[in-house]
């Protein structure tokens, strides 16, 4: 261990609370003071085996026939038949009636695909193994699929599960999955990429989006001869189906490279470039530490080598390589607390964990995850999320305000068109939890206040905020009952800071 | 609201018990400014109340009046289907399918130019009516050297309006910081939807960005007006002392506070109803907004409002058929709306899209990524016509149309003559500017 590694471990006895809280926040979705509390008891090396070695952790499988997968089952040889016939025949009865049936199997659809929505949602406010489920998250923004385009809301449910058992695996079995996805191959067209028509969708976007970064290394003929290295990977009933005679077996030259290449051996290829690494090692760091762009001479560009490093010494295994980053000194660097801005998702999930809140309607909360621009299963274009600093705008700011308001008294904004909750949230549960931590506060309503607020918006605030909440004391006559902690909770979650992790 | 007499300058007291009125719906006057925020905000919420007109022209040389309306067709809207060349055999042999006929036959073009063969895709009525009554302008063969066929790299390119330096902001971004060098306007530039668009982002200037007004205020007002108060100072800050200006934290501080000053201009001025009716969907619904906005004299230069959905590798005809339909009525309902309101003098519409798509089309009943295409422009004062060559289909590049007119002489030209700003500092590059304009 080497004084000059950029991902040196943190000194044991400097985790505590503060740092538990952050852990949580990055590698999960934040938490309830006894949960830090609990984290922080367990020690750095405690704390981060206790996220990442989730196997461990009981959770609830996944029960079977959640979902239903025949909804957009293509039709049967049967019905086909029938269409031809019809239309041959000019019958526009069974021509209607055929049309009748598809628009009422894709009105389904939808519904199931808002089902399987609602069910990943309310995983992920739910789960046991935050980590599993925040990774899950990053995945579908890396590897991403919409349903507009996939038009089959069963496999989409099933490329989540894809990235649930692979969450922290092995980032070459994610990558070799994904060109056998069944979603995937339909969202970016390679069920329709064949050898006398290649189409290069899939092709461009493993290079430029998944596993090398945009005009990193390859030109346009590499993406071309990359598109008939995914020939005839297509999908059939629902399944992954390599079709040979659509394939293309001949020999391709691709990044310098002669060789009769198809889908696996092609991801090897790309995996192989160390532009690949540094790439992975880029998000990794973005998601986990700083979204802030990293510079060429800054501590996170010297991070980002040593991630790339680790992914290559443990040959693509994640679990080590997270395990390495989320113990460092750099992790928990005060110069990486708020860099990072909390994604809608993060920011409903991570609300309702730590505050203690009701769950609020699941459809809700997912209009709202909407207007701030985060639709799960289907964003807003093949690069995912772009994240940082482009979820904020003057109006998403609003939203995210308003949705807080929401969560907190479940009241609906107005002009929004939504039902009131009546499940009442009292932050009293709150304020107890976060008198039994170590972090505890004085006694008083100024100690009270000032505890939530760090809680809920980190270790030190700044002066004007204190000054605003002792002007919020002063506003209240000093007195603090349920209502009152409401409209604090309200007035804090409404800090700029708020918005950050 | 019987009890709202008893609010008194004496805070050292709970005035109106929170218990009592928390939750119940008011109406909140605007907390009153304190003497603390950025002159720039003290300005702009004043210009408010100033006589209409005193708006205009408080700046010398800068022509204060004049809007420029940004329409964007995201997903590569296919130009050859838009603007049809249909007296081109090639044109008919590349697209056996997808060609679309003459006028004279069933469901044909509308026709543009019966001299150069050139017609509108049979759903562009709006835009053929525009044509003929001279408010249409449309630019053939739009495009730039080296096209990239990435949908993202090639709308940061007309963002950016640079192919090669990315990461340098937008060009209306740089328009702005240029225009309002040292003054930052917090309503120089407003975009309809969900993200701001790269090329509204400059470095001193992000546009104010919303999808429906009405969430545009933070609902936490209606708990109790303290709350209200409290929220305003800490929402009005702007800026925070000892923090970097390029951090997150910076960030999100100076947005909050843009927020702020713009959400109450805005949402008075879109709850008026429009003077024309406007049809369906979801591009008419964001014309409407700007149309009231202008209609309201708010200081904005430049609005941007965006349709998707132009991707179409598979089964093309009926979706892309759709689409036109409604790009042709919203543009014609706006253009009616800003003359029926007297503006349409003060306002210009740009309509493109990242790249036009393939000549030939593909097995799939649609077409792939290509290259050049046409752009329109709308407004009683631009020079109407089609203007350019309509590019080669037999001379192509790589299977794409070759352009004629580079990108950035159409934004030079609307730099320079429209909004009477140096195109050569805001590209960062000397275009020589199309003339757009009637003379």
């Amino acid at each position: 261990m080497r004084r000059d590694d950029p991902l040196r471990p943190l000194p044991p006895e400097r985790f505590g609370f503060w740092e538990a809280r952050h852990l949580l926040m990055r590698a999960g979705f934040g938490g309830t003071p006894t949960q830090v509390q609990a984290l922080a008891d367990l020690g750095l090396e405690g704390a981060v085996s206790a996220l990442l070695d989730w196997d461990a952790v009981p959770e609830p499988p996944i029960e079977q026939g959640l979902f239903d997968p025949d909804i957009m089952q293509p039709p049967s040889a049967e019905q086909l038949a029938m269409g031809r016939r019809a239309r041959q025949q000019g019958d526009q009865i069974v021509l209607d009636q055929l049309q009748q049936d598809r628009q009422r199997r894709q009105i389904q659809d939808r519904q199931q695909l808002d089902a399987i929505r609602k069910w990943w949602l309310a995983r992920m406010i739910e789960t046991a193994r935050p980590l599993q489920e925040r990774l899950v998250l990053m995945w579908h923004g890396h590897f991403t699929s919409g349903h507009r385009e996939v038009e089959d809301s069963y496999l989409l449910f099933r490329q989540n599960e894809f990235f649930r058992r692979h969450a922290a695996g092995n980032f070459g079995d994610l990558a070799r999955g994904i060109v056998r996805d069944p979603a995937m191959l339909k969202y970016l067209d390679n069920d329709r990429n064949v050898r006398r028509a290649p189409n290069e969708n899939l092709a461009r976007e493993l290079m430029e989006l998944f596993l090398l970064g945009e005009g990193r290394g390859y030109d346009e003929e590499d993406i071309k001869e990359a598109a008939r290295a995914l020939t005839g990977y297509g999908v059939a009933d629902h399944e992954f189906r390599f079709a040979r005679p659509a394939h293309d077996a001949g020999e391709k030259k691709i990044l310098g490279r002669r060789g009769t290449f198809d889908g696996e051996s092609l991801v090897d290829l790309l995996l192989a470039q160390p532009i690949a690494r540094e790439w992975i090692a880029l998000k990794l760091h973005r998601f986990l530490v700083s979204d802030l762009p990293v510079e060429s001479s800054s501590p996170g560009r010297r991070a980002v080598e040593a991630i790339a490093s680790s992914l290559a010494r443990h040959r693509w295994e994640l679990r080590p390589v997270l395990r390495q980053i989320l113990s460092s000194a750099y992790f928990y660097d005060a110069a990486n607390s708020l860099s990072v801005v909390k994604s809608p998702i993060d920011l409903i999930v991570g609300s309702t964990r730590s505050l203690s809140m009701p769950v609020r309607p699941l459809s809700v909360l997912l209009s709202a995850a909407d207007l701030m621009g985060q639709s799960l299963l289907q964003p807003p274009t093949v690069k995912g999320w772009s994240g940082g600093r482009a979820w904020i705008n003057t109006s998403t700011l609003f939203v995210r305000q308003n949705l807080l308001v929401y969560m907190i008294t479940g009241i609906a904004p107005e002009g929004l068109d939504l039902p009131s909750d009546g499940a009442a949230y009292d932050p009293q549960v709150l304020v107890e939890a976060l008198a039994a931590t170590s972090v505890a506060p004085m006694g008083g309503t100024l100690g009270e206040v000032e505890s939530i607020l760090r809680f809920c918006i980190g270790p030190v605030p700044r002066p004007e905020r204190l000054a605003s909440i002792k002007e919020f004391l002063r506003d209240v006559g000093d007195r603090l009952d349920r209502d009152r902690r409401l409209a604090l909770l309200c007035l804090v979650t409404a800090i700029p800071e708020y918005q950050l992790s | 609201m019987h009890d709202d007499h008893d609010t008194t300058p004496d805070m050292s007291r709970e005035a109106l018990p929170y218990s009592r009125r928390l939750f119940i719906r008011q109406g909140i006057a605007l907390a009153s400014l304190s003497a603390t925020v950025p002159w720039f905000v003290q300005r702009s919420a004043g210009a408010a109340m100033l006589p209409e007109g005193s708006l205009v022209a408080s700046r010398p040389g800068v022509r204060e009046e004049r809007v420029l309306v940004v329409v964007q067709l995201g997903g590569g809207n296919d130009g050859l289907n838009t603007v049809v060349p249909y007296g081109l055999d090639a044109y008919h042999r590349a697209r056996p399918v997808l060609g679309l006929k003459p006028p004279k036959e069933t469901g044909g073009a509308l026709e543009l130019d019966a001299a150069r063969g050139l017609g509108l895709h049979p759903n562009l009525e709006g835009l053929k009516d525009l044509h003929d009554r001279g408010r249409l302008a449309i630019l053939q063969g739009v495009g730039y050297p080296n096209p990239n066929r990435s949908h993202f790299t090639s709308m940061d390119i007309w963002h950016s309006a640079s192919p090669t330096s990315r990461g340098r902001g937008g060009w209306l971004g740089r328009y702005f910081d240029h225009a309002c060098a040292g003054r930052p306007e917090p309503e120089a530039g407003v975009a309809i939807g969900r993200e701001a668009p790269l090329a509204m982002l400059g470095d001193e200037t992000k546009p104010i960005t919303f999808e429906t007004e009405e969430l545009f205020r933070w609902s936490g007002s209606d708990l109790h007006p303290l709350l209200a108060a409290r929220y305003g100072e800490a929402s009005r800050i702007g800026r925070l002392d000892g923090v970097p200006e390029d951090s997150q934290l910076a960030f999100l501080t100076r947005t909050a506070l843009d927020a702020q000053v713009s959400s109450d201009r805005i949402r008075a001025a879109v709850a008026k109803p429009p003077l024309v009716r406007y049809p369906q969907g979801n591009l008419a619904r964001q014309l409407q907004m700007v149309a009231a906005m202008i209609r309201d004299g708010l200081r904005t230069r430049v609005y941007y409002v965006s349709l998707g959905g132009f991707d179409t590798h598979a089964g093309q005809a009926g979706t892309h058929g759709n689409l036109l339909r409604q790009v042709g009525g919203s543009l014609q309902a706006f253009q009616a709306d800003l003359e029926a309101q007297g503006n349409d003098g003060r306002v210009v519409t740009m309509v493109f899209s990242e790249f036009g798509r393939r000549v030939r089309q593909n097995a799939s009943g649609g077409t792939d990524h290509g290259a050049a295409a046409p752009m329109f422009l709308v407004g009683s004062t631009i020079r109407p016509g089609v203007l350019g060559e309509h590019p080669s289909l037999e001379d192509l590049d790589d299977g794409d149309l070759r352009f004629g007119i580079d990108f950035r002489s159409v934004y030079a030209g609307l730099l320079e003559d429209w909004l009477d700003a140096p195109s050569a500092a805001v590209l960062g590059g000397t275009f020589r500017k199309a003339s757009l304009l009637r003379t």
